[in-house]
């Protein structure tokens, strides 16, 4: 069996996928004895559940309109009907919906990144510097952590309308930046990572303080980083109210702004469901995707980890 | 004789900087314009007919006043609570469940049910919903939506919550999980020569350990709730049961945004925020009290 590994935040850890956890393979001395079927069955049934909703969506997505309506539930379709959905999907409204996927990957990429490279500046300058006022400044983000960030959309949009800052990329991406938990991510991480001998001998070595930063500090940090941008990416992406009180321009719309739309515009319509369901398809695959193939590179225990630091 | 610990730098104020100044310009300045906003009212202008300008004026506490009055605002609040009572705990629950089940010995396809489980977290919350929408959609729901009303004045509470604990469900899990696996074997092991059956340490052993955890997930899941927001909203144009300003978040968007009273609006809003921060701090601090007792 192999010897559980993942201690404190610095600790190499079990990822999300198949980093960890045992194999049972290469004789690491599980033995093969009776498959514990209590624990595997209730396993199976939240698999089942967690995974039967995308499974239905794929199979609904090969329907045309009337079939939608006729047939039994899980009974896939091949009359076509998936790529003529597809058409109609990227067809819509001259193809406003490769549009919206666009304006998602511009505001989840872009809002992931630069938000990355802030919180691991300041979550950096926090774990290994002391300096007048650091104290009350780490205080005041284990505060902000509390305060839900989503709540604050509305008065950041009565600023920005007031200032005439709406309806553009930047009131989306701006607002998002700084989070108070990704902060503290990185600076507990970076206390427990970046030694200091290593700085020290940097230090004597003459390198200058942002070199050690640049070429030391932020490469030690790297599984932090990697998990606050999966984590931004992530709630970006899924972020709703923000963009849905920033933007009225539909061509500023992300997926799911664009989607709920589709659904108000179709939603008294049932002959348009098709449409939506297809749409629901598109928007799932290219995340689910990106996120198995990360997986393994991101770490959640750093998100336990690094609270009971 | 150089500085001891250190040479003096600017580095980390400089470091520091842009995540200062995007929360005073995104954070605090929103809040307190939020703040200011809530005292002020608007005045409907001069002239013989009104038809000048209207102005701002203050308002003292009109305002609140208006908000702490009005019923719809409470209901609303009640609602989001009764989501929040159904979905937080099925969420610890089962996250805290299964990952027990993938800790425990001797189980099988580990790795498949673990990504299974976590796959939801990838499908944003609107996605999900509509998702979840055509499951309850008599017209299409392959669960058996014209035998059972998703929608009815009781069942809708677990409809939402039901999208809500589907989404979160793997991610907890795995926050959990890893922490399980940072336990120490030896425990386990000792228990088990004792003579203790699985389920005994996974209930005796494991989950006492786990609480630290299990408060912090608690108080992400809280948070959470109290945001509801994206799934009432999704779930609204295919369904009557679900109005405006269903949940908190929905009435202030209601008041900011199609009864154009802002003011109304910032003030119900700021007391949102001050009510989530309070019930978040006593969540935190009953949590912390019950795992600090069981670690005796």
């Amino acid at each position: 069996m192999t010897a559980a590994t993942t201690g404190t935040g610095t600790a190499r850890g079990t990822g999300v996928g198949t980093g960890g956890g045992r194999s049972g393979k290469g004789g690491s001395g599980a033995k093969r004895g009776r498959t514990n079927w209590v624990a595997t069955i209730i396993l199976l049934i939240g698999a089942v559940y967690c995974v039967l909703p995308v499974v239905w969506i794929v199979i609904a997505s090969t329907k045309t309109n009337s079939e939608l309506f006729s047939t039994a539930p899980f009974a896939p379709s091949f009359h076509g009907g998936f790529f003529s959905n597809l058409r109609a999907l990227f067809a819509y409204d001259h193809g406003i919906f490769a549009r919206w996927a666009v304006n998602s990957v511009i505001y989840a990429v872009g809002g992931a990144t630069l938000s990355t490279i802030v919180c691991g500046c300041a979550g950096y300058a926090l774990g290994k510097y002391r300096f007048h006022g650091s104290v009350w400044l780490f205080r005041l983000i284990v505060a902000a952590v509390l305060l839900p960030q989503i709540m604050l959309a509305i008065p950041q949009f009565l600023l920005l309308a007031k200032l005439g800052l709406t309806n553009n990329y930047a009131a989306v991406i701006l607002p998002q930046l700084v989070s108070p938990f990704a902060i503290y991510l990185c600076k507990v991480y970076a206390e427990a990572s970046v030694s200091d001998q290593v700085l020290e001998a940097a230090r004597v070595d003459g390198a200058s303080e942002w070199r050690m930063f640049a070429s030391i500090g932020s490469r030690l940090m790297m599984p932090a980083l990697v998990t606050v941008f999966l984590l931004q990416f992530i709630g970006i992406w899924n972020n709703f109210l923000l963009p849905f009180v920033m933007l009225n321009r539909d061509q500023l719309f992300p997926l799911t702004e664009g989607l709920y739309g589709l659904l108000i515009i179709t939603g008294g319509q049932a002959a348009q469901y098709t449409i939506v369901i297809i749409g629901v398809l598109v928007s799932i695959v290219p995340l689910a995707a990106v996120f198995l193939l990360l997986q393994r590179y991101w770490r959640v225990d750093l998100v336990s980890g690094g609270v009971k630091a | 004789m150089k500085a001891r610990r250190q040479r003096h730098t600017l580095l980390p104020q400089a470091l520091l900087l842009p995540a200062v100044v995007l929360f005073l310009l995104f954070t605090v300045a929103p809040g307190g314009y939020a703040i200011y906003l809530s005292f002020m009212k608007q005045k409907a202008g001069g002239g013989l007919f009104g038809t000048d300008n209207p102005t701002t004026v203050f308002a003292g506490l009109e305002n609140y006043q208006a908000a702490f009055g009005d019923a719809e605002f409470w209901h609303s609040i009640g609602r989001m609570l009764l989501v929040a009572v159904i979905g937080v705990p099925a969420t610890i629950g089962l996250s805290t469940l299964f990952a027990l089940c993938l800790d425990a010995k001797r189980t099988r396809l580990v790795g498949f049910s673990r990504l299974a489980i976590f796959l939801p977290y990838a499908v944003p919350g609107v996605v999900a919903t509509l998702l979840w929408g055509f499951m309850y959609l008599p017209a299409t729901s392959p669960i058996g939506g014209d035998v059972v009303n998703y929608f009815g004045s009781h069942t809708v509470f677990f409809a939402v919550a039901n999208v809500a604990v589907w989404g979160v469900l793997g991610f907890n899990m795995v926050v959990i999980y890893t922490s399980l696996r940072g336990l120490p074997r030896e425990l386990f092991q000792a228990a088990e020569l004792d003579g203790a059956s699985e389920l005994q340490i996974a209930l005796r052993v494991k989950l006492p350990m786990l609480a630290p955890t299990l408060t912090l997930v608690t108080v992400f899941s809280l948070i959470g709730a109290l945001q509801l927001f994206n799934e009432p909203t999704t779930l609204k144009p295919v369904t009557n049961a679900i109005s405006s300003t269903w949940v908190p978040l929905m009435r202030v968007y209601t008041d900011a945004f199609v009864d154009n009273d802002i003011y109304r609006g910032a003030a119900a809003s700021f007391l949102l925020i001050v009510l989530t921060v309070a019930a978040t701090v006593a969540a935190n601090t009953v949590l912390r009290l019950i795992a600090r007792g069981s670690e005796r």
